[in-house]
């Protein structure tokens, strides 16, 4: 015990299990004599760890010494990453069977391997069969019978293949679970609903597109699981007030609902549900069957709602939200985008909102007077969207920043009539702003971004999409050193120059967009890949200029996990180098990509064994290729349209050796070419197949052109 | 009470009396018992009885005749009760000695309430006294009313008599009766006139079909009738709930015919029948330009709501109805259209059959509609068994009753609901091992009766017994806090009950 406690603060100290193991495996080679001895142990060797390969088998283990409470303290750092706990499993036996013990939280690839995985798991109380597309109801039988005292929580919204006979089982033996996610059964009925009612203990549940539940259903869950606290009917087409209503009368613990598009919600439902005593957080975003007249029959008021979005109920002006906000004093954030007219009277009656914070007005129409009222109605915003408003003017923006100093997020995206001026106020008196949006604000100009460089030093995300920017703005804006979202895709005037000021002064950028921004090279990608390690999202689409170079410097950026490249010119070694440098790599679009084939393909799946989705379109990839790609377990998505060199039986081939595709894009001339028992037994698995019929289209078209087309179609 | 029916004016001069007795003399050759009607005018009560003892046969006779089935229960009605009538016909001495009691009994009350004020210092302090006083001069006081009351009434002109007869009066038996103690003399006197009357009223039928109605109270034993539950429609029905006093309104009796006429306003120029009034107006318009005048336009009810309408009911009649006017607990008809629909839903053939469920039968055409409206619709379940013929009810009950849930009606949600409660049973172990569920478990007992096991499968064929049971069995079988307190104890208490009310459902 004293060993164990003395352990855990050389741990402490050491901070960190890279350096333990070092310490650990250097150990290893002259190993402490043991006072016990064990029969011959194999030890499990990992790629990760060459230098235990050197140990003897004969030899007694010396991890065996460690208990299981260092050992699971030693675990506890290795949530980050879950390569770095298949690297611990397979250390030797003791480690595997603690990191079996210590796992609570499993995300199975297949739901095949859920027997195996169950049996190696038991304390799993957390289970995620998203990517199962295919999960029946022996294997969720079997997940009852294993995981009958821990398991807490389920997903299952993007699964299908089951019935309510499978949910009853999980619902009645696990007698702990909390967590019910079913978004997406679309075919599950009243039955599914009925067995979810015999989960007594549980808090949250979302049936988000459940579409055939009716009433009588959601009657069931309410009545019995009385201690829901979230529970979300978004696209609930069946349901109506009367199923809501006794929800309301029967979950008195909900603090959470959501009836986000629920056709037949009408204002009748909402004296219960606002009377609901700790109801925080309300959505009904697009709820057609409200109107004016019905929200201002609602006189019951609710203390505790914290959250309010009404987003999208076209049948709602300011007079019924100036009547609903009045009822609800504690309101900390609302949304109400789309379809509302934000006026003086809507504004005043912001007035009585004392705790409100964040404000989403998205695609509204705003009046400058309007701007101005809710500036002085509301005490301290710390968060403003106004994505897409119309009306926006300098003279409201600036009014309200000067008002609001606390300001940290603000989304003035689309909102082509501020200039400079609106910048000025902004970074004058918003100084603490963590996040700006403002995309294709084409007035503001370098003294703008000059200005956001100079103020806003706390920025972490800044979205200039579509701005006139140029490498002298960018230099400015390189001053914002805690960038960790930068996106100057469109930015048509930028080049290397300011790409190098940004890979000096953001060191944390995690995500950079450069979509079409045709000025950047490899010399600018190269200094970015240098000055920003922590890299994980880089979209470099239509870089023309961008070639191989840039791919290996981007090897060096062992986070990168989404790579972007359409249209470049790089080839198959490049994308070789980066399959082996950036092991993280799920997401890649290598379409139109011209000088990628087989090799490329290759050295892909052997080294990217995470890879999820990929874009294969317009490579010059043949079946072999596409063959080796199939042994990629992780690979649920991909699109190949007009890939040359592949036949149908190729794809055939592929479609069945790919068993965790769930959606697949091909053209459609290859539809009937396939057998079709091979397309329904890849149906079966769950994999959804769309097919494109798209023209066949060489040539790029130069981003100048693009652009000029593409802001003709908004003018 | 046979009191009083129609009276003509005439009744009350002896001129007319005698003009009157003649007319039934000439008709005496139609009436095979008129000569017998007329010896039983001076006999007394005894021959009345004896006479009724003879007359079916020549009632049997004499059927082909006229209507005389009519004639034969008007005069039932009257023999019982020879006793009533004299009280209706006016007797200046009878009426002189009314007077004068009523005299005596001012003076008697103005003696009391003399001496209240002559002692009022003492009553100061015995207060209890004082209030017997004031009781005994306030009952005193309402003897007096109601006695000046009836012996006035019998001077009023016909109509008003008629109207006021039709009506169970307002303590009129009672003073009735008073007036037979004081004057018993007069009783063989008064059934002169009852007979005369009577004679009169075997001319007409109408008035005779009113007595016929009114009078059932002494037929109802001899002449069968259908047995209906005439109460089921009575809120349907209107009135309910209005607790009038009794003689506080007048009591109209339409005629069968009257109500089952499809039309009740008619052209007089042309004879064309309309439903509403307003009908009736737009069409005499065509009658020529004095109707287009917006006077004759108007709805005439205006001017005539001025001045004080009294209150009105109606009567059913049908006899034996309790919406008939001589039922023990009568509750009258609002309007008309309350007694038309009574009229046709209670004793009238249900012609309109519902052609979905080919089981509900209705004699109004709206009630058809309305249950078609609802008729194969799914039946909504609550899982204690109540079924509910809509959706918001089904809710509003699982609102409020804690553990109960909506059950789903589908085929493989059956086999759910069935283990699940099986299972419940099971952890229910704790409980009477016959509770609940094992519902038929408890009735195999003694010996298994199909009606009652039904239960199980049938949800919509409870009786109101079984389902009380069912109601029972659905509380406990639900885990829930009204009931957590003392469950051993209730359980206990639901078996019981549960099999008691097997036990009459058997029987």
């Amino acid at each position: 015990m004293a060993k164990s406690r003395d352990l855990c603060r050389r741990i402490d100290r050491s901070d960190g299990f890279a350096t333990l193991t070092l310490d650990l495996f250097s150990g290893s080679p002259n190993p402490n004599p043991c006072s016990y001895s064990r029969s011959a142990k194999r030890v499990r060797v990992s790629c990760a760890s060459p230098a235990a390969a050197a140990a003897e088998e004969n030899r007694s283990n010396p991890f065996d010494s460690l208990s299981e409470e260092v050992l699971f303290l030693i675990l506890d750092r290795l949530e980050s990453d879950p390569l770095d706990k298949k690297s611990f499993s397979l250390v030797c036996r003791s480690f595997y069977a603690a990191e079996s013990r210590h796992r609570r939280a499993l995300t199975p690839l297949r739901s095949g391997l859920l027997p195996a995985a169950l049996a190696r798991y038991p304390s799993v109380s957390r289970l995620d069969l998203s990517l199962c597309p295919s999960v029946t109801d022996a294997a969720l039988a079997s997940v009852g019978g294993a995981l009958r005292s821990s398991l807490r929580s389920i997903d299952l919204s993007r699964s299908r293949g089951f019935s309510y006979a499978g949910i009853e089982s999980v619902a009645v033996n696990c007698a702990a679970l909390v967590e019910i996610n079913l978004s997406n059964a679309t075919d599950l009925s009243d039955a599914a609903a009925a067995a979810i009612g015999r989960a007594r203990n549980l808090e949250k549940l979302w049936l988000a597109r459940c579409k055939m539940v009716t009433d009588m259903g959601i009657g069931c869950i309410a009545v019995g699981c009385q201690k829901l606290r979230l529970l979300c009917l978004k696209w609930c087409l069946g349901i109506s007030d009367l199923g809501v209503g006794l929800v309301a009368v029967k979950c008195k613990q909900l603090r959470s609902l959501d009836l986000s598009f629920v056709p037949q919600i009408t204002e009748k439902c909402l004296p219960a549900v606002l009377q609901l005593p700790h109801l925080e957080d309300l959505a009904l975003v697009g709820c057609l069957s409200i109107d004016d007249e019905g929200l201002m029959s609602v006189k019951q008021e609710s203390k505790s709602l914290q959250v309010l979005d009404m987003s999208n109920c076209q049948h709602v002006n300011h007079a019924g939200f100036s009547s609903l906000l009045s009822k609800t004093p504690e309101l900390r954030e609302i949304s109400l985008a789309y379809y509302c007219k934000v006026t003086h009277s809507l504004a005043s009656s912001l007035q009585k909102l004392y705790n409100l914070q964040s404000i989403k007005l998205d695609g509204c129409e705003v009046t400058t007077s309007g701007l101005k009222t809710m500036a002085n109605s509301c005490r301290s915003l710390g968060e403003l969207s106004l994505s897409k408003c119309s009306g926006v003017t300098d003279e409201g923006l600036s009014f309200f920043v000067t008002k609001h100093k606390g300001l940290v997020k603000l989304d003035v995206t689309c909102c082509r009539n501020i200039t400079d001026l609106s910048l000025a106020s902004i970074t004058s008196s918003c100084t603490s702003l963590t996040n700006l949006s403002m995309e294709s604000c084409i007035l503001v100009s370098r003294e703008g971004f000059r200005l956001i460089g100079q103020h806003c030093h706390l920025l972490e995300e800044l979205d200039l999409t579509d701005n006139d920017l140029d490498d002298e703005g960018l230099r400015a804006i390189s001053g914002c050193h805690n960038l960790s979202v930068l996106k100057i895709g469109i930015c048509l005037k930028i080049s290397d120059e300011g790409l190098i000021h940004v890979a000096k002064g953001c060191p944390n950028l995690q995500e950079l967009d450069l979509y079409r921004s045709v000025g950047i090279t490899d010399i600018g990608v190269m200094a970015i890949a240098r000055g920003c390690p922590l890299l994980q999202i880089i979209n470099l689409s239509y870089c023309t200029e961008v070639t191989d170079y840039s791919l290996r410097s981007l090897s060096k950026c062992s986070n990168l996990n989404t790579l972007e490249i359409r249209g470049c010119q790089v080839s198959s070694s490049g994308l070789a180098v980066v399959a082996v440098g950036c092991r993280k790599l799920t997401k890649l679009d290598i379409k139109k990509c011209y000088f990628v084939d087989d090799a490329g393909m290759l050295l892909l799946a052997r080294f990217s064994q995470n890879l999820r989705q990929i874009n294969l379109s317009y490579c010059s990839v043949t079946d072999v290729g596409l063959l080796a790609l199939a042994s990629v377990s992780c690979l649920q998505n991909m699109t190949i349209l007009h890939s040359g060199g592949l036949t149908s039986n190729g794809l055939a081939a592929v479609l069945v050796a790919c068993g965790g595709l769930t959606k697949v894009k091909l053209h459609s001339s290859f539809k009937p070419l396939i057998p079709k028992p091979i397309l329904e037994h890849v149906e079966a698995r769950g994999c959804l197949f769309q097919w494109r019929d798209k023209p066949f289209q060489v040539e790029l078209e130069p981003s100048e052109v693009w652009k000029q087309q593409s802001q003709e179609m908004h003018v | 009470m046979v009191p009083e029916r129609r009276r003509p004016p005439e009744a009350s001069s002896k001129s007319s009396c005698s003009m009157m007795s003649e007319s039934p003399r000439n008709r005496k050759p139609d009436l095979p018992f008129a000569p017998f009607d007329s010896t039983n005018l001076w006999c007394g009560d005894r021959h009345g009885r004896s006479f009724l003892e003879f007359s079916p046969p020549l009632v049997t006779q004499s059927s082909g005749l006229f209507g005389p089935d009519r004639e034969t229960k008007s005069k039932k009605q009257h023999e019982p009760s020879p006793v009533d009538d004299p009280v209706m016909d006016w007797n200046p001495r009878l009426m002189l000695s009314n007077l004068s009691f009523l005299e005596q009994k001012i003076h008697q009350v103005q003696d009391i309430v003399r001496s209240i004020i002559s002692h009022e210092d003492q009553f100061l302090d015995q207060a209890n006294e004082l209030a017997a006083q004031q009781q005994l001069v306030t009952a005193d006081l309402t003897y007096i009313i109601i006695q000046l009351i009836s012996t006035a009434g019998t001077l009023l002109p016909d109509i008003k008599n008629a109207l006021l007869s039709t009506n169970p009066a307002v303590g009129r038996p009672g003073s009735n009766q008073k007036q037979h103690e004081i004057l018993p003399v007069e009783v063989a006197k008064a059934s002169q006139y009852d007979s005369l009357i009577k004679d009169l009223n075997s001319c007409g039928g109408k008035e005779d079909e009113l007595i016929k109605c009114s009078n059932n109270s002494g037929v109802e034993a001899s002449e069968p009738i259908p047995i209906e539950d005439h109460d089921t429609k009575d809120n349907d029905d209107g009135m309910d709930g209005e607790n009038l006093p009794p003689g506080s309104y007048e009591v109209l009796q339409l005629e069968e015919e009257e109500i089952l006429a499809p039309h009740t306003h008619f052209c007089l120029i042309c004879g064309k029948g309309f439903k509403r009034d307003a009908n009736l107006r737009m069409h005499m318009r065509g009658h020529g330009d004095e109707y287009k005048s917006p006077a004759a336009l108007a709805k005439p009810s205006k001017e005539a709501s001025i001045e004080p309408q009294p209150l009105r009911r109606y009567s059913c009649p049908f006899v034996g109805c309790k919406r008939n006017k001589e039922h023990k607990k009568f509750q009258p008809l609002k309007t008309i259209l309350c007694v038309k629909n009574h009229y046709k839903r209670s004793h009238c053939d249900k012609s309109y059959t519902c052609s979905r469920c080919r089981t509900k039968k209705f004699s109004i055409i709206a009630d058809l509609k309305t249950h078609e409206k609802h008729c194969g619709r799914d039946k909504w379940i609550c899982s204690c068994g109540t079924t509910f013929s809509r959706k918001d009810k089904l809710f509003g009950h699982v609102a409020l009753f804690q553990g109960h849930a909506p059950a789903i009606p589908m085929d493989d949600a059956k086999v759910l609901v069935t283990s699940d409660k099986a299972q419940v049973s099971e952890a229910s172990s704790g409980m009477p091992g016959n509770m609940g569920y094992n519902f038929s478990g408890n009735t195999s007992l003694d010996a298994q009766s199909p009606d009652i096991k039904g239960v199980d499968d049938g949800h919509g064929c409870f009786s109101p017994m079984t389902l009380d049971a069912c109601n029972i069995w659905g509380l406990a079988e639900f885990p829930h806090s009204a009931y957590e307190v003392s469950e051993s104890t209730f359980s206990f208490l639901a078996t019981g009950s549960c099999s008691s009310i097997q036990r009459n459902g058997e029987n």
